[in-house]
């Protein structure tokens, strides 16, 4: 597999890790006051445990593990009204896998189907569209779920369910956006993020204009990386050159895959099928204005909320997890009293277990030893 | 959800609609956020595509694709959860 090799070469890896060492060095940062470069994609955060990447960082450079897994940010509330729309006995509530374990208040949706809720694992939202023509008699319900990932193919599906005149297919909308978290995040003063390492596959649709605010208004330098070790740590490295040299800019690593303009058709999609939504609230976070969306004035008649309405729902996280804090980089995860008792991956109390991509889980999976200690 | 996996397009249906090939599995994707020609009109037949949840979303070259499905398959041996994207349900 000579392609692989290319970014994992072990020769590669190490060249960079000396010139990351040789670059720290010229930073103001020390070990106890490090430079804090937050990752923001889960699929980055478990690329960095699973070839322990930041433990080949300098001891003045450190990784906080951010908000990007859907479904570590995924609140209590919208499980159980997933699992009330579940259990009208008409309903086919169609949901990717990654969501069948998340712990609502009323257990999880693979626990709804263990009572008789006709709940089905899907790869794609085709295929619910699929079963709504199928089944004309019941009515299906996609848990839409995601950020910028995969919002466009949710839009693409319920625009030919428009098209073909599906009138018994919706939308159970959870649908999240990156940017305005990011805002949010960089706003709060305690979160002490220095340089932000930004996903490649959501950049590969919103493209990297979109990112300017972060040096402009925040002053931070931000890549976006690719998911391979030689990725990452070349990403790491052009944010401590960019810290060095006083610089804030929005910089492309994973040129390779993501154009700077993004997907213009998926952007368009999105933009037809939805809106903002005003407020949305994150699971450890909090209530964060316009980071959630809602389906567009031409779409609501495939909105499954207005068609069921589920009970509001909040349900408050436990005043003793520390799922918030950890997103922040408040907190490690092994820090949190539940972490690896209460809260472990056979039976996950926070979100941030569930997901392999949440920290709590990579740092299980990854760093058991240390979590004996 | 959130991992791409990519497939080399074999054949191309209407509708947008084209069959991919994952690690010799062949799976249905849409083609519609990339469209079935390139900018100078020539078909995607052949070319690499990343599929999220069923749809391409860009066209990659084949050395990134290689290295991709690499990953993704010594990925697996940690996470199961990985052997129905590259695998298809029911035989990860």
């Amino acid at each position: 597999m000579r392609y692989v090799d290319e970014y994992r070469d072990p020769q590669k890896v190490r060249q960079l890790i000396a010139l990351l060492h040789d670059a720290a060095g010229q930073l103001p940062h020390t070990p106890r006051a490090p430079l804090r470069i937050m990752e923001v994609c889960g699929g980055h955060t478990h690329a960095i445990f699973k070839f322990g990447l930041d433990r080949l960082l300098p001891k003045n450079v450190e990784f906080i593990h951010g908000p990007g897994c859907p479904v570590c940010v995924l609140p209590m509330g919208r499980i159980d009204a997933c699992i009330e729309i579940a259990s009208h006995p008409q309903v086919i509530f169609c949901t990717f896998g990654d969501a069948m374990r998340v712990p609502g208040k009323t257990g999880s949706l693979l626990d709804a189907r263990s009572r008789g809720a006709d709940v089905r694992v899907i790869y794609s939202p085709l295929d619910a569209l699929k079963l709504a023509e199928q089944n004309p008699t019941r009515e299906v319900v996609l848990f839409g779920l995601g950020f910028e990932t995969t919002m466009p193919a949710t839009a693409v599906t319920l625009q030919q369910a428009r098209a073909r005149g599906v009138t018994n297919f919706y939308l159970f909308c959870q649908h999240i956006t990156l940017l305005p978290v990011l805002k949010s995040l960089l706003a709060d003063p305690q979160s002490g993020i220095d340089a932000v390492l930004a996903p490649g596959h959501v950049s590969m649709v919103i493209g990297t204009g979109g990112y300017d605010f972060i040096p402009d208004t925040f002053l931070r330098p931000l890549v976006v990386a690719g998911f391979e070790p030689v990725d990452l740590l070349q990403g790491v490295l052009m944010l401590i050159d960019q810290t060095i040299a006083g610089r804030s800019k929005v910089e492309n690593q994973y040129r390779r895959v993501v154009p700077d303009a993004g997907n213009p058709v998926a952007l368009a999609a999105m933009d037809e099928v939805f809106t903002l939504a005003d407020d949305s609230e994150w699971r450890g976070l909090g209530v964060i204005a316009r980071s959630g969306m809602a389906l567009s004035p031409g779409y609501q008649a495939f909105d499954a909320e207005r068609r069921f309405h589920p009970a509001p729902q909040r349900v408050s996280d436990d005043p003793e997890a520390r799922c918030g804090e950890v997103l922040t980089g408040r907190c490690k995860p092994a820090q949190c009293p539940l972490f690896g008792s209460r809260c472990n991956p056979q039976s996950a109390f926070g979100a941030l277990m569930v997901s392999s991509e949440g920290a709590c889980s990579a740092w299980y999976q990854y760093r058991s030893q240390e979590c004996e200690v | 959800m959130c991992i791409g996996v990519p497939g080399k397009i074999c054949a191309i249906h209407d509708a947008m609609q084209a069959t991919v090939s994952v690690c010799g599995v062949q799976r249905a994707v849409d083609l519609t956020l990339v469209g079935t020609v390139d900018e100078t009109g020539h078909t995607r037949l052949g070319q690499w595509v990343l599929v999220h949840v069923g749809f391409a979303m860009s066209v990659i070259d084949e050395a990134e694709a290689l290295d991709t499905l690499a990953a993704l398959q010594h990925m697996l041996e940690l996470e199961p959860d990985v052997g129905p994207l590259l695998y298809g349900e029911g035989n990860g």
